[in-house]
C-alpha cells in the first residue's frame, strides 16, 4: 500500500511537471505579449527601450531556457508577481483555492449524498414509476447547461423574488453562506445526475448478486440487505467512477464561480487568462490539474479501502 | 427511442429550414427587446434581430459541430483503439497512459487556454486566422481532441476481446493481413457500443460548445450560436429576460434528446445480444 501511494505520487509529480511545460508553452502562444502590454501604456517608450526589456526579462531567450528559469523559481516558492492582482501569485492564489475547496466539497457531498438516496431506492424497484422519474431527472442533471443553471437560479431567487444574493461572498459567517446557497446548488445540481446513474447502476447489479440472496435467505432485514450488503459491493464501481470525476467539477466550478462572481480558482483562472497575466494563468491552472490529481488518488485509496479484493501491494 | 429521435429531428428539420425564412443577422434598431408579435413569434434581441431566426441558426451551428466533432472523434478513437488493442505491448500501455490522462485532467480550465490561443503566433497566415468560420473549426479541434478518448477506450476492449476469437483466428491463419483483420473482422463487431458513443458525444460536444461560446471563446459574431446568444442576454436580462431562456432551453432539449436517444439505442443493442 506505501509502495502503491509512493509510485502513485512520483507520478503525479512528472504529470504535473510535463503540464506545466505544456502549459508554460501554450501561455506564450495567447494574444498580446507583456511588453506590448508595457509599450502600450507607455506611448514614449522607444523600439531600443522594447529590446531592453524584452532582454531584462529574458524574454529573447528560448522556451526551454525561460521555462527552466520560471521552474527553478517556483520550486523555490516563487512562482512570480500577478499582474492583475498587484501582488504576488501565492497570495491571491491561496484565498481562492481555499473558497473553490469549500464550493466544491460541499457540493460533492451534497450530491454524493443526493446521488446515494435517490439511486439506491431507483435501483430497488427497477421500471417502477419512481425509477423512471429517477432517470429522466438523471438525464436531465447531465443534459442542462452549468452556465444556463446559474443563469435561471439567478433570474428567479436574486433578480425575482430576491431571496439570495446574486454573486459574491458575504462577510461573517452567515453572510459567506448566504451567498453559498447558489453556487452551491447550480454545483450540485450539475454533478448530481451522473452520479446517480453510476449509484443506480452499481446498485441494480449488486442487488442481483447471490451474496444479496444468501443475506435475505437468513433473515437479514431489508433496510440491512440494502445499505449494507448491496450498498457495500455496489461502492466500489461506483468509487472508480467518482475518481474520474473530480476534473469535471473544477470545471463546473469554474463555471459556477464565474457566473456568481465567486472569487474561487475557476474564476481567477478565467480572469488570469482573459486578462494576460501569465504567471497567474500558469499557476492557477497548474493548481487545478494537482487539486484534480489529487482527488483522483484519495478515491483510488478509498477503492483500497472499500474492497477487500483490491490490494496494491 | 421515438421520442428524442423524433425531438431531434425536428430541431434538426426546423434549424435547416431556417435560410428560407428569412435573415438572421438583419438588425433592426428601431425594434429593440422586442416582445412576442406576428413578425417576431419570439420578439427582437439587443439589436432586434430576429429571435426565431437566430434560435434556428445557432442550431446550425451547434448541431453541425456536433456532429462533425463527433464523427471524427469517433473515426480518431476507433483508429487508436484497434491499434493499441490489436498490437498490445508498450504501443498499447503509452496510449492507453495518455486516454487516462486525458479523462482525469480538468478539461476545461485547460480548453479555456487552448480556445485564446493566437493562431498567428503557431504561424497560421493571418488572414486565415481571422476569418469567419475559424471558430467552428477551433472548437471542433478542441472537442475532438478531449472525445477521442471514449471511441478508443471502447474499441481497444471489444478488440482485446475479439483478437483471440475463433473466427478471427481463422482470417490469421488463412494469411489475411493485419489491416483486414482490423477492418473486416474485428470493427463490425464494436460498431453498436460505437453509434451509442458517438450519440452521446453529440451531446457532450453541443455542450462544450455551448460553454465556450458563452464565455466568448467559441463561435464570434456576426455567427449566431445558443452560447453566444445567452451571453448577450445576460447584459439585457432585466429588461428581457425570457431572451435568456430560449438558447438555454434549445441546448438542454438538443443534448437531453442525444443523451436519451444514446440510452435507448444502447438498451436496444442490449437486449438483442441477451
Amino acid at each position: 500500500m506505501t509502495r502503491y501511494a509512493a509510485i502513485r505520487l512520483v507520478e503525479i509529480a512528472a504529470v504535473l511537471a510535463l503540464m506545466s511545460l505544456a502549459i508554460y508553452a501554450l501561455i506564450g502562444l495567447m494574444p498580446g505579449d507583456p511588453i506590448d502590454l508595457m509599450r502600450s501604456a507607455d506611448p514614449r517608450m522607444t523600439a531600443a527601450d522594447a529590446a531592453r526589456l524584452k532582454a531584462l526579462y529574458g524574454l529573447d531567450r528560448p522556451l526551454l531556457l525561460r521555462y527552466a528559469g520560471w521552474a527553478t523559481a517556483a520550486l523555490g516558492g516563487d512562482l512570480g508577481y500577478s499582474r492583475l492582482f498587484a501582488e504576488p501569485v501565492a497570495a491571491a492564489l491561496l484565498p481562492r483555492l481555499v473558497n473553490s475547496l469549500v464550493l466544491m466539497g460541499s457540493s460533492f457531498v451534497l450530491a454524493f449524498a443526493l446521488a446515494l438516496g435517490l439511486g439506491v431506492a431507483a435501483a430497488r424497484r427497477p421500471g417502477s414509476r419512481l425509477d423512471r422519474a429517477v432517470n429522466l431527472f438523471a438525464f436531465a442533471g447531465v443534459s442542462l447547461p452549468t452556465f444556463w443553471l446559474a443563469l435561471i437560479l439567478i433570474l428567479v431567487f436574486a433578480a425575482g423574488l430576491g431571496w439570495l444574493p446574486a454573486g459574491g461572498v458575504g462577510a461573517g459567517f452567515a453572510g459567506r453562506l448566504v451567498h453559498l446557497v447558489l453556487p452551491v446548488a447550480t454545483l450540485t445540481l450539475a454533478s448530481v445526475g451522473g452520479y446517480t446513474r453510476y449509484v443506480r447502476a452499481a446498485m441494480r447489479e449488486a442487488l442481483a448478486q447471490d451474496h444479496i440472496r444468501t443475506a435475505r435467505a437468513k433473515g437479514a432485514s431489508e433496510a440491512r440487505v440494502v445499505w449494507r450488503h448491496a450498498l457495500g459491493s455496489a461502492l466500489v464501481p461506483v468509487a472508480t467512477v467518482l475518481a474520474l470525476s473530480f476534473g469535471g467539477l473544477v470545471s463546473g466550478a469554474l463555471v459556477t464561480e464565474t457566473m456568481f462572481a465567486y472569487p474561487g480558482m475557476g474564476k481567477l483562472i478565467f480572469d488570469a487568462v482573459m486578462g494576460n497575466d501569465y504567471n497567474l494563468a500558469l499557476a492557477g491552472l497548474l493548481l487545478a490539474t494537482a487539486v484534480t490529481l489529487f482527488g483522483n488518488f484519495a478515491a483510488d485509496l478509498a477503492y483500497a479501502w472499500l474492497d477487500p479484493r483490491v490490494s496494491y501491494s | 427511442m421515438k421520442g428524442p429521435l423524433v425531438l431531434l429531428a425536428l430541431i434538426a428539420a426546423a434549424a435547416l429550414a431556417g435560410p428560407f425564412l428569412g435573415d438572421p443577422s438583419a438588425v433592426d434598431l428601431a425594434d429593440r427587446l422586442a416582445g412576442p408579435s406576428l413578425a417576431h413569434p419570439l420578439g427582437t434581441d439587443e439589436l432586434g434581430r430576429d429571435m426565431l431566426l437566430r434560435l434556428l441558426e445557432g442550431g446550425r451551428i451547434s448541431l453541425a459541430i456536433g456532429v462533425a466533432a463527433a464523427a471524427a472523434a469517433a473515426a480518431i478513437g476507433t483508429a487508436v483503439g484497434l491499434v493499441s488493442g490489436y498490437l498490445g505491448g508498450w504501443v498499447d500501455r503509452i496510449l492507453m497512459r495518455l486516454v487516462d490522462a486525458v479523462i482525469a485532467l480538468p478539461l476545461l480550465p485547460l480548453l479555456i487556454v487552448l480556445a485564446a490561443l493566437d493562431l498567428t503566433k503557431l504561424g497560421v497566415p493571418p488572414r486565415l486566422a481571422h476569418a469567419d468560420g475559424i471558430g467552428l473549426v477551433r472548437i471542433v479541434c478542441l472537442a475532438v481532441l478531449i472525445g477521442w478518448t471514449t471511441a478508443a477506450r471502447l474499441v481497444r476492449g471489444a478488440t482485446l476481446i475479439a483478437r483471440n476469437r475463433d473466427f478471427v483466428r481463422a482470417a490469421r491463419s488463412l494469411g489475411a493481413g493485419v489491416p483486414h483483420i482490423l477492418v473486416r473482422h474485428i470493427l463490425p463487431n464494436v460498431l453498436a457500443p460505437l453509434v451509442v458513443a458517438t450519440s452521446l458525444s453529440v451531446a457532450d460536444v453541443i455542450l462544450l460548445e455551448s460553454v465556450l461560446s458563452f464565455l466568448g471563446l467559441g463561435i464570434q459574431p456576426p455567427l449566431a450560436s445558443w452560447g453566444s446568444m445567452l451571453s448577450n442576454a445576460q447584459e439585457t436580462i432585466s429588461a428581457a429576460p425570457l431572451l435568456a431562456v430560449y438558447p438555454g432551453a434549445m441546448i438542454f432539449l438538443t443534448v437531453i434528446a442525444c443523451n436519451l436517444l444514446g440510452d435507448a439505442l444502447q438498451r436496444r443493442f442490449e437486449r438483442r445480444r441477451v
